[in-house]
């Protein structure tokens, strides 16, 4: 009974365009965030699967 | 921070020690399995002349050990070790660690008592039957609760990228299991799928492919950027890559499935956005790869003499040369020669044997001595582990390439005549032994070098001390945290929960656009009307080649290529699947297609066949199945089998659950009749009688179509 329903939606074919175009737009988003993510940041994170021996603070 | 706020809590290493352990010895065995299933593909006489060890059912023995068994316990021995130590927290709790450890291995113990017995589904990579499946997705679950319980409590406020692939592997292994092992229960141990023919494929297809994307590959990333950093002794290459591809890579993968069935009824748009996306694929799974070798940067000199990453970065290569070759077997063209060969099976064992062993060979070398505070055994024997394994991936992949082209290149000959060069299938087949020999023999030496491996471990353990548990400590979470100025991946990082919901989400977007059309497929399936359901000899029959393992070398799909149509006959049509379940399109042929074989030969060709196939075929590759003449054949829950499909909404008339047995008994006569005739006497309620009609069935309804026309 939802087959009969999926079926009787109309164009059908633009849902993988929509979300063709979704995973674009996502994707710059990440892009454009990743790009200016602030250096101290990346460093440490970077850094975590270094810092089993070593005290962590506790940083931003 | 002040001394005061800092909190004191221990590590336990005692669950890495186990699922490491369980590690070891699955992999030994899965990797035995394959062996001996290579050495039966020249050698049939190594099925040791019983049903339990013959290819058809160690088949999926091998590929079902070495996947869940020794891949898996592999993910959690490193999951269990790296992300309490990331996220500063124990695993949330010790009796859930044990319940997932336990559940999981008596699900690989039930797996390895059924399997060989027969019980199965057929659906690769998923053939264990509903019990098991319910079991397994219990464990899962404990395993998600244990991780998700420990970023709740965890101390450090940002998710490391490592988690990230952890958490997203999870959620959609779930997913892909719950749907692709839907079915209606017999009895205990037979079920039919809820999908029947394109369906069942498309499903299953989305399944696998996407196993091999969130169980091979997403858990396998995630341990590279902990253990690679580590034994390098320097950070990742790039934190920024690394968030790119992840959610590329996880919202790309679901949409690739359909890749697996070019030349099928699946709609056109849906064939193409597969291809498309298997070729985008390429970016983020190359980001992961360079991410991985470029961590190395300045550190080569170390890789000279450290076998930790000799073994990492020849599995980082493998992941470079898998995911490059994936894309490009997913192109019609290249896909037209690789389907059904060896190519196939090449490519996934430079990803199994490359990515996924030697990543895993490299993280025991790392852990192991730690576990036990004390240095490697043997560096010498760990090099020699090295290439015996690098050469056994070279003995094994080479020879399939080799052999994968020239079959492809002599089932298309044709001569001047325009008659097929090589008309029977099996003077391929006795072309490719030696290349089979060769492969059976890199895989014994991938084998000997695990052993290696073993023996060092044990040794490594000997002359150390095992340290159940390791201290640390950290400051404990602040509530009160000004998040302001964070924007995005930041602010997720800190949320588990919002984040695996996006990445829910991500990879949702990909599984319900092919699943949409999979839901529509069968207004795209133009009914055949000669297409009838099963007769209930026909299903038992069917029953038993599922049991068998037939499926794992012959396919029941001719494609629209002329090479193929000359041979096999009509190519087959999407309608004539419809009772189907599961659906049996197979996706190796070590033997002919077995879709247009109705019909083609007398009964008694296929009794003597079964019974010697060399008698039939000379120089046949095909194990015997004399037991099937004397086993008789269990039909007590046909009535059963009946009412479950006619729930599934296989048209049989009202009450025809009742009249079976006697519909069954009277077909078997007819055939134990046709026997007779040609002087082979036959019981009625054996195996073979049910196989045989079967087989005689066997994509003919078209033909009464053509018939009546």
């Amino acid at each position: 009974m939802y087959k009969e329903v999926l079926r009787s939606i109309e164009n059908i074919e633009i849902y993988p365009i929509i979300s063709l175009l979704i995973f674009i737009l996502f994707f710059l988003g990440v892009f454009l965030w990743a790009m200016r993510m602030p250096k101290e940041h990346i460093d440490y994170m970077k850094s975590m699967p270094m810092d089993d021996e070593k005290l962590t603070n506790n940083q931003p | 921070m002040n001394e005061a706020t800092l909190e004191k809590f221990q590590y336990d290493n005692k669950i890495v020690k186990y699922f490491g352990a369980a590690t070891m010895i699955w992999g030994l065995v899965g990797m035995l399995v394959g062996v001996i299933a290579a050495t039966q593909l020249f050698l049939p006489e190594a099925n040791l002349g019983n049903p339990y060890t013959t290819f058809g059912r160690i088949r999926p023995l091998h590929t079902n050990a070495v996947i869940f068994a020794f891949v898996g316990n592999a993910i959690f021995a490193g999951i269990y070790y790296s992300m309490p130590r990331l996220l500063k927290a124990p695993m949330w709790n010790k009796t859930l660690s044990w319940f997932h450890f336990w559940g999981w291995q008596l699900i690989i113990l039930s797996a390895a008592i059924t399997l060989p017995l027969g019980l199965t589904s057929s659906k690769e990579y998923a053939e264990l039957e509903w019990p098991i499946d319910i079991a397994i997705a219990v464990v899962w679950v404990a395993f998600g609760a244990n991780m998700i319980g420990t970023l709740i409590k965890r101390r450090e406020r940002h998710m490391y990228v490592a988690i990230w692939f952890y958490l997203a592997s999870f959620i959609t292994v779930a997913v892909l299991h719950i749907f692709n092992s839907l079915a209606l229960p017999v009895s205990m141990f037979k079920s039919y799928s809820a999908y029947a023919g394109v369906q069942d494929a498309l499903v299953q297809w989305w399944y696998g492919h996407n196993a091999v994307a969130f169980f091979l590959t997403t858990p396998f990333l995630g341990l590279m950027y902990y253990f690679l950093p580590k034994a390098a002794n320097r950070p990742v290459y790039s934190y920024k890559l690394s968030i790119i591809h992840f959610w590329s890579l996880i919202f790309i993968y679901m949409w690739a499935g359909p890749h697996h069935l070019l030349y099928t009824a699946l709609p056109e748009w849906a064939q193409v956005l597969g291809t498309v996306f298997s070729i985008m694929l390429i970016a983020p799974s190359w980001g992961g790869m360079v991410n991985g070798l470029l961590t190395l940067r300045g550190a080569w000199d170390k890789v000279r003499s450290e076998p930790v990453l000799k073994f990492m970065v020849v599995a980082v290569t493998a992941y470079g040369m898998a995911t490059f070759e994936g894309p490009m077997l997913s192109l019609k063209n290249v896909n037209a020669i690789a389907h059904y060969t060896d190519w196939i099976v090449a490519h996934v064992h430079i990803g199994g044997l490359g990515w996924n062993g030697f990543l895993t060979f490299g993280m025991l070398y790392w852990m192991w001595p730690r576990l036990w505070k004390t240095t490697l055994y043997s560096t010498k024997l760990a090099n020699t582990h090295f290439w015996m394994g690098t050469l056994g991936i070279l003995f094994y992949a080479l020879p399939m390439y080799v052999a994968a082209l020239t079959q492809f290149l002599m089932l298309r000959e044709f001569d001047d005549m325009g008659r097929l060069a090589y008309g029977n299938f099996l003077q391929t087949v006795v072309e490719l032994v030696p290349m089979y020999m060769l492969r059976a023999f890199g895989g014994l030496l991938y084998l000997s070098g695990a052993i290696v491996m073993v023996y060092n471990m044990i040794k490594t353990a000997k002359q150390g001390v095992f340290q159940p548990s390791e201290d640390d400590q950290a400051p404990a979470l602040q509530k009160a945290y000004n998040s302001k100025g964070e924007f995005w991946h930041r602010a997720w990082e800190r949320k588990p929960v919002f984040f695996a919901v996006l990445a829910t989400i991500a990879i949702l977007i990909g599984g319900v656009v092919e699943i949409i059309p999979t839901i529509l497929v069968k207004s795209n399936v133009p009914t055949i009307s000669s297409v009838k359901p099963y007769t209930p000899l026909e299903l038992e029959g069917r029953d038993i080649y599922i049991k068998n393992g037939c499926v794992g070398c012959h396919s029941q799909m001719v494609r629209p290529f002329r090479f193929e149509t000359e041979r096999y006959g009509e190519y087959s049509k999407a309608g004539e699947f419809v009772y189907d379940r599961p659906f049996l399109w197979g996706s190796k042929r070590t033997g002919p297609d077995l879709h247009r074989i109705g019909g083609k030969y007398p009964d008694s060709w296929h009794y003597f066949h079964m019974m010697d196939p060399g008698s039939m075929s000379p120089g046949s590759l095909m194990p015997p199945y004399p037991w099937m003449v004397e086993n008789e054949m269990d039909y007590s829950d046909l009535s059963a089998k009946i009412r479950t499909l006619q729930k599934l909404g296989v048209p049989y008339p009202d009450g025809f659950d009742l009249e079976a047995n006697k519909n069954l008994e009277a077909q078997a006569a007819k055939i134990v009749k046709s026997l007779k005739d040609t002087g082979v006497e036959v019981m009625p309620n054996t195996e073979i009688v049910a196989l045989i009609s079967y087989l005689q069935r066997l994509g003919t309804d078209i033909e009464a179509t053509a018939e009546k026309q």
